[in-house]
């Protein structure tokens, strides 16, 4: 009741110069729904082809049930469909390795990269350090200037390196490039994060006769809480869809999931189904993570960036 | 919950303790570097055949370097105290950052300077500043140099796009929070995945919809990749879908953070849309705007999974960037040690560049306040 007030409320006062308003808003309102055409439409196309034959696809029908009969065809051949769920699949069992690598090298170097760089990022953030000629200022530059750094150019001093450690083709090694590509985001939205927690807090446990490192864990973690979240999820979709480094370092053992969906690109025929339903597959878990968990992305992305 | 009060310790008595301490601190990182270079030199030693251990790999060297990372950290706190306890905070960041990078980027200029293809039988040999003079008669090579100033380029298109975006946004709308999720999804997807859907189906030839779409608008051929601009127009849409959220939501933030009794004071005075835009807003976001674009340059430089996936560089090398070029070159033609060359170049290149953006930056802004 109180919402309809408001808006009538409001149409009210509007009302005198109506035409105008009506034109401005009818734009704006024009502008966002193309945009959010433009945005979901592909991901759309994409969910809709995985249930189509081929005479839809060639005769490009678009809306399920009115241009065509959905079917499970894409989802047969990844052995995800109702009917094969149940029988053994070897394409499925590939399919779930992948995908389990994919979440164990992205959570695992996640969480390295928090572990470590929230730790580092509370240091920077509250002491000041001198090392050789370096103080805080040159650490934090440290630690951003790898972000500039490409792949490429670490790409195969790794795969040699990586090569005599016995790490190529192994999760772990997977996992601890991950992290150093992820670790300066994780460090400059935490210093953000700590730079926005009052300091009295800590000087009054450190006064209660914590250590530094109790104060830290006690107090200072529970609050930074939400950053850390923050960050972690930032981690996990960059380390989801990374690509260059897993196709390079993997082979068979290790290989993740855009490594497979890259492979099977690669095949050009008509079998657009079974590609729409990998790719279906391979998308939806961030498309729900950015559905569900889109106001810890944005908080992770802002961070720092705007005073 | 440990809130013991220490008990109260004589001066004397706590400086012995404390230099105890220390010097066990110091005993535990000189038997930590010991261990490390005995391991070091055993693995040298073994590599090069003269003792026969049997070591398979270089893995022990890497469990050395860990007890030795974990034993400096130690004994920071047992020699310094309160001030170790501090440093351990960042240390763990820092040898890990220090491994990964120092060792990689130095043993990278090392291969920089051989030759060194993967399946030649010969194997790697060194061969001076042969791998430079190739590359600077590689036309591939600067064609992808000059295709990345392009890309950069587009950055500026992107940042137009996504300040509308922002504007639009942060206008009063109902559903906000349905438009920002939508416009926020292209972000979360991976390149590869987009270089499918987008790429590879939506502007397939002869199915795809956007083909279908531009057929029925009355271009008669509509091949999104066959001439070299239409092709580089293509990945350039591709990778603006992708990434104009990411400038987009960042703006929007800088938007959001304006005070409002600015904009008020702009009605108020009877400042139009356009004239408040341009004489309040934008210059306002000037410090969030930079913030974007450089932020969106540096990734931008290292754009490659599209381009692999979708054109492999084609048509003749037209939508090439740098990174994807030095990937064909690893992996299509195992030319190690001149792609390890083409890359530490690229990354001169970059830093030179990224400083120079950095100092005008700054420079500009501190002109402009």
């Amino acid at each position: 009741m109180a919402i309809i007030a408001e808006t009538s409320d409001r149409r009210g006062s509007l009302w005198s110069r109506r035409p105008q308003f009506l034109t401005n808003s009818l734009l704006i309102y024009a502008a966002l729904v193309f945009w959010a055409f433009i945005s979901l439409f592909p991901i759309y196309w994409t969910i809709t082809t995985s249930f189509k034959t081929a005479v839809n696809v060639t005769q490009g029908h678009l809306i399920p049930f009115v241009d065509f009969a959905p079917d499970w065809k894409g989802w047969r051949s990844l052995g995800l469909s109702p009917d094969t769920i149940l029988a053994p699949s070897t394409v499925r069992d590939e399919f779930i390795r992948r995908f389990l690598n994919s979440i164990v090298a992205s959570a695992g170097a996640s969480f390295l990269a928090v572990l470590i760089g929230s730790l580092a990022a509370y240091g920077l953030s509250r002491f000041s350090y001198k090392f050789l000629w370096m103080a805080n200022k040159d650490i934090s530059f440290f630690f951003l200037s790898q972000l500039i750094l490409p792949p490429v150019v670490l790409a195969m001093p790794f795969l040699v390196l990586y090569k005599h450690l016995m790490l190529l083709d192994t999760l772990i090694g997977l996992i601890l490039i991950y992290t150093l590509m992820v670790l300066p985001i994780v460090i400059w939205i935490m210093r953000d994060q700590f730079d926005t927690i009052p300091v009295e807090l800590e000087q009054a446990a450190l006064v209660d006769g914590c250590s530094i490192w109790g104060a830290f864990l006690r107090i200072v973690l529970p609050i930074a809480l939400p950053g850390m979240v923050a960050a972690f999820i930032l981690s996990v979709i960059l380390c989801w869809n990374e690509y260059f480094f897993a196709a390079l370092l993997t082979s068979s053992n290790a290989k993740t999931l855009p490594v497979m969906v890259a492979s099977q690109t690669g095949s050009q025929g008509i079998n657009w189904w079974s590609m729409a339903a990998i790719a279906t597959a391979a998308i939806m878990p961030l498309v729900l993570v950015g559905i569900f968990l889109e106001r810890y992305i944005v908080k992770g992305l802002t961070a720092g960036a705007v005073k | 919950m440990s809130h013991t009060i220490t008990p109260a310790v004589s001066p004397v008595e706590g400086a012995t303790v404390q230099r105890a301490a220390a010097r066990r601190g110091r005993l535990l990182l000189l038997a930590a570097t010991i261990l490390l270079c005995a391991v070091l030199i055993l693995q040298i030693l073994d590599a090069s055949g003269v003792t026969a251990l049997g070591l398979v790999s270089w893995r022990p060297l890497l469990f050395a370097y860990i007890v030795w990372a974990v034993a400096l950290c130690a004994s920071q706190v047992m020699i310094r105290g309160e001030a170790g306890q501090r440093a351990v905070f960042v240390l763990p960041a820092v040898l890990f950052t220090v491994a990964m990078v120092v060792f990689p980027t130095v043993f990278g200029l090392y291969i920089a300077f051989t030759d060194w293809n993967l399946s030649a039988a010969a194997g790697r040999r060194f061969n001076g500043l042969d791998n430079l003079r190739t590359l600077f008669a590689d036309r591939y090579f600067w064609n992808a140099l000059l295709n990345m100033v392009y890309y950069v380029l587009s950055v500026l298109v992107q940042y137009v796009i996504a300040f509308g975006l922002a504007l639009l946004l942060n206008a009063e709308i109902k559903a906000r929070k349905f438009f920002r999720v939508a416009f926020l999804l292209p972000l979360m997807l991976s390149p590869v995945a987009v270089s499918w859907m987008i790429g590879k189906s939506l502007m397939e030839y002869r199915f795809g919809p956007a083909a279908t779409l531009a057929r029925h608008l009355g271009w008669d051929n509509p091949a999104f990749f066959s001439t070299p601009w239409l092709a580089r127009t293509s990945i350039m849409a591709m990778d603006a879908w992708v990434s104009i959220p990411f400038m987009m939501i960042l703006l929007l933030a800088g938007l959001q953070a304006l005070p409002s009794e600015i904009k008020e004071a702009a009605k108020v005075d009877g400042a139009s849309g356009w004239q408040s835009f341009k004489e309040i807003t934008f210059p306002l976001m000037l410090p969030v705007s930079m913030t974007v674009i450089i932020l969106r340059i540096i990734f931008q430089l290292k754009l490659a999974d599209i381009v692999i996936n979708v054109t492999a560089g084609g048509p003749g090398g037209a939508t090439d960037t740098v990174s994807s070029f030095i990937f064909r070159e690893y992996r299509d033609r195992s030319n190690v040690g001149y792609g390890t060359m083409l890359a530490e170049f690229y990354l001169v290149i970059i830093i030179i560049f990224v400083a120079l953006i950095l100092k005008g930056a700054s420079r500009w802004m501190q002109r402009e306040n």
